[in-house]
């Protein structure tokens, strides 16, 4: 028999009965639909946790004053209870690591910033010019803080976007002066608007020179600095750089804290890459639902059509030809409805990502793949007992019906 | 042609070994023209499954063409049915979602004829069987006799040397049998070998060979040289 002639033939006892194959049809692309839609969320959402984190800077080590034995934000270090603070030039002093390409000092605070009658409260962080290159932030107009000397404290200004707008309107700002505090910033620039990551808001923040903010803020102390390894592979030295310097420089006593944003990141794909896993594990199931089903299902065509498979092996067809039918029915079936389940998954997600269009909702090749072929596969593995049931009757006791 | 050689099946029942062939010993050649009639439970319908190769002899040899077909494995005997062997059945046994056409090409799908050559000799042999018009119809829309036309064009597609028709008028009214009957006798003049299995004297008397059974045995063999048609 030929293999066009096999499908045919499958596809032509499928049509026989159009209920039983339609509904089969329905529970394998119910089951394929459901995988590829919640991978597609929980894909969607590790890739949102992604994003956000990486728009706060790739390869970003953080050095913050105060040290706990335990890794992560303890009470200690919210506080800023430490012994010794971070200095400009202890931020200064890192960039003698080979694995450190850049740094920017940290320091915030909040104050009045006024322009004529306008005026509002802020947050004020100083910084230095790598900080543009460091958090991925654009500017609009002007130039962002000049290079130099860190312990340049001259008073220019970087507004962010909603300031900008709120104290300038539609006109010009840069060259302009705003007044901070109870000094006259110059005006050198306002950022790009970049909307909210990771909880701050740089479209509402003024950004001044680190020394000049010191003075603002009568202190000499930084709340964080910010360093870029030079690559992926460098952080772990850069890492360890940061510790041995500021360990040097602080006598001998490890009181800051070191993390990196990797290591954050890290945790998160790997909590949500699990949750995807175990959600597409969940709608696997449905799909070993519908293979019992259609094993279920092509038992009882076995038992209707016994009559047929008799005339078939006194027409000469060899067992192994009955089986290879009910094969061709079992593939076809779980074929058509893993594609029916494919197009609705993607419609599904689709529907999603224009609900929710912040969430990047696009299901894993891995999982369109693996729904595919577990639907393919409990068809194929279903059918197995069916058609050798089929193949092994005995013609005449089947020609007879029984 | 076709020999049987101390042929015996048995049956196993509950725990009774229940025998339906008992040293059987029979051949026919070419072209004959054979009845089989015996009461029900005499083992007629087993002979016809074994000379059919549906059933396997529990001992003794089947020689067909000069082969010894006892020994073959499913494929070979399918094979051997496939090339060798047509059915006529007392219930038809047409596919029912399979048009008349559909019905006839079966066997031909099964051998892997190419489809051109599939749909042309469909082609001749409705035509030669007055089916032309019903060609695309399914059986539960053709009539008994039509159905059992259907049925032989399908055993005959292949060109088989024997035809092994089990009660075929068992379902017809009396008009419609006769007809069938002498549609399946017109194929002897092709040579092939008729075997009829039926319970019917009048019909088994129309054969030039008439074989008696009972318990599993032959008890009458005659041949008729004259023809009674």
């Amino acid at each position: 028999m030929k293999f066009a002639d096999t499908l045919q033939f499958a596809s032509g006892s499928l049509r026989g009965s159009p209920t039983r194959t339609l509904l089969m049809m329905l529970a394998m692309s119910i089951g394929v639909a459901a995988v590829v839609v919640l991978t597609a969320l929980g894909e969607g959402a590790r890739r949102y946790v992604i994003d956000q984190f990486s728009s706060l800077g790739t390869n970003l080590v953080i050095v913050l004053p105060g040290h706990t034995e335990t890794a992560g934000i303890g009470p200690g270090m919210m506080s800023g209870q430490t012994p010794r603070d971070i200095t400009l030039d202890d931020a200064q002093a890192l960039l003698r690591s080979r694995a450190i390409m850049r740094i920017a000092p940290l320091t915030i605070g909040s104050a009045a910033i006024s322009r004529g009658a306008l005026n509002r409260e802020v947050v004020v962080a100083g910084s230095s010019a790598d900080m543009l290159g460091i958090r991925h932030m654009s500017m609009a107009v002007g130039s962002f803080l000049p290079a130099g000397d860190l312990h340049d404290s001259s008073s220019v200004c970087v507004l962010g976007n909603a300031i900008k707008r709120e104290l300038f309107g539609n006109e010009h700002a840069v060259g302009q002066s705003v007044r901070l505090g109870d000094r006259r910033f110059r005006v050198i620039g306002v950022l790009a608007p970049q909307g909210e990551s990771m909880g701050m808001r740089t479209d509402d923040l003024v950004i001044i020179p680190v020394a000049a903010a010191h003075q603002l803020f009568n202190t000499s102390s930084l709340f964080r600095v910010l360093i870029e390894a030079k690559h992926r592979d460098a952080i772990g030295q850069a890492m360890r750089d940061a510790e041995a310097i500021l360990l040097e420089r602080h006598g001998g006593e490890r009181d800051v804290t070191v993390i990196t944003q990797d290591a954050v990141l890290q945790t998160f794909d790997r909590i949500l890459g699990a949750l995807t896993m175990a959600v597409g594990g969940i709608a696997a199931i449905s799909l070993a639902v519908a293979g019992v089903l259609i094993m279920n299902v092509m038992l009882i065509a076995v038992a209707q059509r016994v009559k047929e498979i008799g005339l078939l092996k006194a027409l000469g067809a060899p067992g192994k030809q009955i089986r290879h039918l009910f094969f061709a029915e079992a593939v076809l079936l779980s074929g058509i409805g893993s594609l029916l389940g494919l197009v609705l998954g993607y419609a599904g997600s689709m529907i999603i990502g224009q609900i929710y269009p912040t969430l990047p909702v696009s299901p894993p090749w891995w999982a369109v793949l693996a729904a595919t072929f577990t639907a393919l596969g409990t068809g194929v593995l279903f059918s197995v007992w069916p058609a050798r049931r089929a193949a092994r009757l005995d013609p005449v006791a089947a020609l007879a019906g029984k | 042609m076709i020999e049987l050689q101390n042929v015996c099946r048995t049956f196993i029942v509950g725990d009774q070994e229940v025998a339906a062939l008992r040293n059987i010993d029979l051949s026919f050649g070419a072209g004959e023209y054979i009845s089989i009639m015996g009461p029900s439970g005499s083992g007629k319908s087993t002979m016809l499954n074994m000379l059919g190769l549906l059933d396997r002899p529990s001992s003794g040899t089947y020689l067909l063409d000069g082969g010894n077909v006892t020994d073959l494995d499913d494929e070979q005997l399918a094979r051997v049915r496939r090339e060798k062997i047509g059915f006529v059945f007392q219930s038809f046994h047409l596919v029912p979602r399979l048009t008349a056409a559909q019905n006839v090409e079966l066997p031909m799908i099964l051998a892997g004829i190419p489809a051109d050559e599939r749909k042309q000799r469909v082609q001749v042999l409705m035509r030669n069987y007055g089916l032309s018009d019903r060609a695309d119809h399914k059986p539960d829309q053709l009539s008994g006799g039509q159905r059992q036309r259907v049925a032989i064009a399908r055993a005959t597609v292949m060109n088989p040397s024997v035809l092994l028709a089990d009660e075929p008028t068992g379902n017809l009214d009396r008009n419609t049998g006769w007809e069938v009957l002498k549609l399946l006798e017109g194929l002897l003049e092709q040579g092939i070998t008729l075997v009829v299995v039926t319970h019917d004297a009048e019909i088994g008397a129309r054969a030039q060979r008439r074989i008696h059974m009972l318990d599993g045995r032959i008890v009458s063999d005659e041949s008729i040289q004259n023809d009674s048609k």
